[in-house]
């Protein structure tokens, strides 16, 4: 038995020396990581916010890694040359930060099982496929709590891009939030099918005001709808980053993304070798969605409403999609109390009571 | 309701103009003769610098300036190499997209996340007092109304002179041009150039009306509304300044429809400023002859002289 274990004991400690000569290996030769944007990085949005995660890594592990991207890459058959392309240049980690990547990303990871990819905002996954979004809709409900006490006209203007789950589910979020503080509120949903125009965004800002809005609300990416809000005063809320340099009376405040505690995270996996495939949906509790300073025109009961809001999703005390809720129509579609799973929100493709027009299909 | 329609009135004048003035520009420029592709690029040089002139400067005259200039260097940039070089017009045009894509970004990377107040609308005194009227058609920025001025004289340059039958003389044969000792490669030089300026005009007015702020990319794909109205007006100066308000105003209407909530789905909607335009002055322009009297027919092809 003696023999045996300490027979078993040495396999052992042949494995780790092996294992350590590995990890080593590793660690003189950088752990590459890349990634595949959908938008400029100087958007001052989306893709710039996915930039400064990719920024943390390398301030986190400076000369253990080596980090590229791709910017502007078009959601199409140009993707999954841009992944292709990634892969095979020996990058250990590719981050693809975009809906439209899903399908060239799986496609890319079945052909490249050794390289570890993460794609965001996405529902398919792999081995070697990770997915991980962000539950913005817990920062819509925070906002729409605000529009519903500040606005006197009672129509908040909604510039959304395209009509996929996502964004719909921001609308409903937004709209219920808003009408448990004011039920005579109405969104108004302008789609502008694109999600980086920033004349065509501005455009959208100005028909919503001329149409009564007077609290503008965006699902796109540049800070031009907020410009028009300041121009024409009004009040708006801003978009992935904090955009108050465009709007410095009118923006509330502004839902943020923040990747970079998951980027380093995932890429501290990859490094030491834990990484596995995930499903990671982080809300305000993990920090992927924060709020930047409220803006100056907030008054003090707004405020408190909107912490109460924001203190209460993280403590899990309220649910953004709780119960009742009622269709368009006014049909009752969850019972009181009753929360929808993220089963449902995943594949949101209706309209809650107090959204005005139809879904686009 | 009538302030609306008003207000309505203002913002199709905003998305159309950018419009007017990169396609005036590629008119002429066609209509000598030479296809330019690259409109984009020009609008984005054109648009980050007039952004950071009116910025350091704090002037906006310097930045609508600093707009005209650099389109006018990109322009330049296509002209020596398609007419002195002889490369082919398409692919410089696309490499010179490309290029001021990739070039703007570069220019403006300091310029993301400023603000600017924008170009400070100019009130023609007395007429800007009519109630309505005034307001939707004397109470603009200067860009605004160099757009209408411009496309005047455009249209008289091209029709009602000397100088304006040379340079379509250029396009129609250049052969036949430069037998009667018109220098071909000067005029057309300089036909690029005006091109060039008008598509940096167009790039100031992003930056420096329509969203007052530099963003990559943020023309956005109008340097090709814009050349393709070019052809669809049949190179026609009166033709072109009515597709791109139409193109302006189906844009802008598509989106009152949809805050409306008429029914109908905002895919199609977003389809409709193309189709219409596209309809309307497809319509216009059956007449197959005018199509061939417009025309520059030799369009796009490389000048030698020795031939």
């Amino acid at each position: 038995m003696v023999f045996h274990g300490s027979l078993k004991q040495a396999a052992f400690a042949i494995a780790a020396v092996l294992s350590i000569g590995v990890v080593n290996a590793q660690s003189d030769d950088p752990t590459k990581v890349g990634f595949v944007y959908v938008g400029p990085v100087s958007d001052h949005g989306w893709t710039y916010r996915h930039d400064l995660g990719r920024q943390a890594i390398e301030a986190q592990f400076g000369d253990k890694v080596e980090t590229t991207y791709v910017e502007s890459v078009p959601e199409g058959a140009d993707a999954e040359r841009v992944i292709r392309n990634l892969a095979s240049s020996g990058h250990d980690l590719i981050f693809t930060t975009s809906f439209g990547f899903m399908n060239p990303t799986v496609k890319v990871a079945k052909d490249f099982p050794d390289v570890k990819f993460e794609h965001a905002t996405g529902f398919k996954r792999e081995d070697n496929v990770s997915t991980y979004a962000a539950r913005f809709y817990e920062g819509r409900s925070v906002i729409g709590t605000m529009a519903g006490m500040m606005t006197k006209t009672n129509t908040i203007g909604y510039i959304a891009s395209f009509p996929i789950p996502e964004v719909v589910r921001g609308i409903n979020a937004f709209t219920i939030a808003m009408r448990k503080v004011n039920p005579d509120a109405t969104v108004k949903v302008v789609w502008v099918n694109t999600w980086y125009d920033p004349g065509k965004e501005a455009d959208a800002a100005k028909v919503l005001i001329d149409q009564g809005a007077d609290i503008i609300t965006q699902h796109t990416d540049s800070p031009a709808p907020l410009q028009v809000a300041q121009e024409r005063g009004v009040f708006a809320f801003g978009q992935a980053s904090d955009m108050s340099a465009f709007a410095p009376e009118s923006q509330l405040t502004s839902i943020v993304d923040d990747w970079n505690s998951y980027y380093v995270e995932r890429t501290a996996a990859a490094i030491d070798g834990t990484w596995a495939s995930t499903d990671t949906w982080g809300g305000i509790d993990t920090g992927m969605v924060a709020f930047p300073e409220y803006g100056v025109n907030v008054p003090d009961d707004v405020r408190a409403a909107a912490e109460v809001i924001r203190e209460g999703i993280i403590d899990k005390s309220i649910h953004p999609f709780q119960g009742p809720l009622k269709d368009q129509a006014g049909e009752e579609i969850l019972a009181e109390g009753e929360i929808y799973d993220d089963g449902v929100l995943l594949g949101m493709n209706f309209y809650v009571e107090g959204v005005q027009g139809d879904l686009p299909k | 309701m009538n302030e609306t329609l008003l207000l309505t009135a203002l913002t199709i004048i905003t998305a159309a103009t950018p419009l007017v003035y990169a396609a005036i520009g590629e008119l002429v420029v066609e209509r000598s003769g030479v296809l330019n592709l690259g409109i984009e690029g020009m609008m984005l040089v054109g648009a980050v610098c007039s952004f950071a002139a009116a910025h350091y400067s704090g002037a906006a005259s310097l930045g609508i300036v600093a707009g005209i200039m650099a389109g006018m260097l990109m322009a330049a940039l296509f002209a020596f190499l398609t007419l002195k070089l002889q490369s082919s017009q398409v692919a410089t045009g696309l490499a010179l997209t490309i290029f001021g894509i990739g070039v703007s970004a570069l220019i403006g990377q300091s310029f993301v996340g400023i603000a600017y107040s924008g170009l400070q609308p100019l009130p023609i005194p007395v007429l800007s007092e009519i109630p309505v009227l005034g307001r939707l058609l004397f109470n603009h920025d200067v860009l605004v109304y160099g757009s209408f001025v411009l496309v005047a004289l455009v249209s008289w340059f091209l029709k009602r002179t000397h100088a304006g039958l040379i340079l379509r003389s250029v396009g129609d044969s250049h052969n036949a041009a430069h037998a009667l000792g018109i220098k071909v490669i000067r005029v057309r030089f300089m036909a690029t150039l005006f091109g060039g300026a008008c598509a940096g005009l167009a790039g100031a007015y992003l930056s420096m009306v329509y969203t007052p702020m530099w963003v990559e990319n943020m023309s956005a794909g109008r340097g090709w509304i814009a050349l393709a109205l070019v052809v669809f007006a049949v190179w026609q100066p009166g033709r072109l300044l009515l597709g791109a308000y139409l193109f302006g105003a189906i844009s802008i209407l598509q989106l009152h429809g949809q805050a409306l909530g008429i029914n109908v789905p905002s895919q199609l909607m977003s389809m409709l400023p193309y189709l219409v335009t596209i309809l309307v002055l497809v319509l216009i322009s059956r007449d197959r002859g005018r199509i061939r009297r417009n025309a520059p027919a030799s369009i796009g092809q490389a000048f030698h002289p020795t031939t």
